[in-house]
């Protein structure tokens, strides 16, 4: 049986760029609309709802490792909030505290206004989750592991229940694998189930953690698109990922997070917009701009192909054009990237992002 | 914004909810593969011993010799030797050879599965944050096991009682006491019986769901449970333990062929009652305790 798939014939990706490498000078259309989202949430926080707030939340594992480190976290409600992190950095360890799993060693958690997990009882019915990836029952059918998965949920109604499993199924788009064994679908196929059982109820807060983990562009393609669309319906999602791209595609909002602690959080677009872009020249005189470039002050300076990346000096940049000019450097581009997240993270650790913490 | 925000109201729990629960837990459990060829294990049982009575005394003679009943020296299960006068002895002879180590077998991997399956499947995560709440979650898995306690002691009882109907002529029959009771009433005590016997597994069925709530690994709590049943049973034959043996959760098990005597002889089948819930109340306890106070990290 083929996958069906999530993604709609002639609904293009809102917010996929092209490759890193050639992203477009200054700022772009997904930019605006990036902004445009994380104005709205922004209304949502001076109305004073945020749908996750942490005090000084820490977890230390039995161990000893310290997981979370004095966290404080604020996630406005309406927010698509990425929350980003290289691998090992506290993420999973963060979102088992929000749902109760986990037993915070210090610190606070609420979650949509309720102290958890003292309130997990009123709260979670109402917050749909997939933590660390799908779990399934394998000798079930899919739709038989949604079944359980509700009926262990005590607001669920039983008689609408087959209806809105039904209705999960096809959202996610495995109405036609509902009938198959859990353990003979792909990964992608367990993923949405996953995701399905996250969407059995409306939800006020979806907490994803890494969805595409492990998925091949496609699914990773599919699943991101998924999430756009329900936060398009107004549920608050809480996405984590160590992944900068998927942060920066689908996100209003982000934390950042390494070893444990809080990096630094809010509106995506400032974030980036916080930190000046990297310079990028493109001429075939590589060598000589690149001398030039040096001589003014510009430091990291790359030469890959036709483009000599650089970060560029103080001053005006008019200057340093004038000045490859004068030097006979033949300059065909000349402009600074958007900065990107992953300029902030490096800037603000000093380290790059793969490292694990 | 508005959709979620109203759908998503404050939504109360339903008053019979946890039935739900119970429901999709019974329906998870015997839809296994693992249950459904234990209890097929289980129904063999009375089959071979039916079989091996049945080419043993096929020459007409008696099995085992005289006597017998419930103090069966070494001639095999007790009641094995009136197996070939009438079927009805062969469930008496199909529980009492079960319940040494087959049922409790059984029992113990359910059990030790209970929760540390769920939890080694990751399953239990999503249990707790649909959310199931670790009491009830708790209260449910308890309930599904003592079902299939239930279901196991019928499942052997039900098996022998159409085997022996088969292999063996079916009639009145004698008492340990040497009285003689009618058919139908004996059938009232095989029932009798098999409830005694699935109620001596629930002392278990609770240490079991201790030892589950221990491990994340399914198969590490399978595997405690049933050495614990076999070192217990084990303990229970060395005479020099003879002063805590009869704190041994299996120490009273076979006082269930007390049930055929006349008048039947309640002190030990009380005791086996009294320790079993005992069991039930000191491990169910600490279950509790563990699973509600444990973070779930699988
Ligand atoms: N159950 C656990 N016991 C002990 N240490 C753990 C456990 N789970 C995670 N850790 C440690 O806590 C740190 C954070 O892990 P995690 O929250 O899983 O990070 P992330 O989800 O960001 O990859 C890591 O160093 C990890 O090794
Ligand atoms: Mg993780």
């Amino acid at each position: 049986m083929d996958e069906p798939s999530v993604t709609e014939p002639g609904r293009p990706e809102r917010l996929e760029r092209p490759e890193r490498s050639e992203r477009p000078v200054r700022a772009s259309a997904e930019g605006a609309e990036v902004a445009g989202d994380a104005v709205a949430a922004e209304e949502a926080v001076a109305a004073g709802d945020a749908v996750i707030a942490t005090r000084a939340l820490t977890k230390r594992y039995r161990g000893g490792q310290l997981a979370v480190d004095g966290l404080d976290l604020t996630v406005p409600a309406g927010s698509v909030f990425g929350f980003l992190g290289p691998n090992g950095s506290g993420k999973t360890t963060t979102i088992r505290m929000l749902m109760g799993l986990i037993e915070p060693t210090s610190g606070t958690a609420r979650v949509l206004g309720r102290p958890m997990p003292r309130a997990a009882r009123a709260v979670l019915p109402r917050v749909g989750a997939l933590i660390e990836g799908p779990a399934l029952y394998g000798f079930l059918s899919g739709r038989d592991n949604l079944l359980r998965y509700d009926a262990a949920d005590p607001t669920a109604d039983p008689r609408t229940r087959r209806a809105r499993v039904a209705a999960a199924l096809d959202r996610v788009g495995l109405a036609a694998a509902a009938g198959k064994k859990a353990k003979a679908y792909s990964l992608g196929m367990k993923q949405r189930l996953g995701l399905a059982a996250a969407l059995l109820q409306p939800r006020r807060l979806l907490v994803l953690d890494e969805p595409t983990n492990g998925l091949d562009p496609q699914g990773m393609r599919e699943i991101r698109t998924l999430v756009r669309e329900l936060a398009g319906d107004g549920t608050t999602v809480f996405l984590s990922s160590h992944l900068l791209d998927e942060i920066e595609q689908v996100c209003t909002h982000a934390a950042v997070m390494a070893r444990g602690r809080l990096i630094t959080q809010g509106p995506v677009a400032e974030l980036a917009a916080g930190r000046r872009g990297r310079l990028v020249v493109t001429t075939p005189d590589t060598g000589d701009a690149a001398r030039v470039l040096k001589e003014r002050g510009a430091a990291g300076i790359v030469i890959a192909g036709d483009r000599v990346t650089a970060q560029p000096p103080d001053g005006d940049l008019a200057d340093l054009n004038a000045a490859l000019v004068a030097a006979g450097v033949r300059v065909r581009g000349f402009g600074t990237e958007r900065a990107s997240l992953e300029d902030a993270f490096v800037a603000l650790t000093g380290e790059g992002f793969d490292v694990a913490g | 914004m508005s959709r979620a925000e109203t759908a998503a109201a404050v939504r109360t729990p339903r008053p019979l909810w946890t039935f739900g629960l119970l429901r999709s837990e019974l329906l998870t459990t015997f839809r296994r593969w693992r249950t459904l060829a234990l209890l097929g294990v289980l129904a063999a049982v009375p089959v071979l011993v039916g079989i091996a009575v049945r080419i043993e005394t096929g020459d007409g003679g008696s099995f085992g010799g005289p006597g017998g009943g419930g103090e069966a020296g070494g001639g095999g299960p007790a009641f094995i030797s009136q197996v070939s006068n009438n079927g009805l002895f062969l469930v008496f002879t199909a529980l009492a050879a079960t319940l040494p180590f087959f049922l409790p077998m059984a029992v113990g991997v359910v059990a030790g599965d209970a929760i540390a399956g769920e939890a080694g499947a990751g399953t239990l995560r999503y249990l707790l944050v649909a959310p199931a709440g670790r009491t009830r979650l708790l209260l449910t898995k308890y309930a599904a096991v003592l079902a299939f306690c239930l279901a196991a002691t019928l499942v052997v009882a039900l098996s022998a009682l159409a085997v022996g109907a088969l292999l063996f002529p079916l009639g009145d029959l004698t008492t340990i006491s040497g009285t003689r009771i009618g058919y139908a009433e004996g059938l009232g005590r095989a029932l009798l019986i098999a409830l005694t016997v699935a109620a001596s597994l629930v002392g278990l069925a609770a240490l079991g769901l201790f030892v589950s709530t221990l491990t994340g690994s399914g198969i590490a709590a399978m595997a405690t449970t049933v050495g614990l049943l076999i070192t217990v049973q084990i303990l229970d034959q060395i005479p020099q333990l003879h002063a805590v043996q009869p704190y041994f959760f299996s120490h009273y098990w076979l006082s269930f062929a007390d049930l055929m005597r006349e008048p039947v002889y309640w002190d030990d089948l009380v005791r086996n009652l009294g320790l079993q819930a005992l069991y039930a109340a000191v491990f169910g306890s600490a279950a509790w305790a563990r699973f509600t106070a444990k973070d779930i990290t699988a």
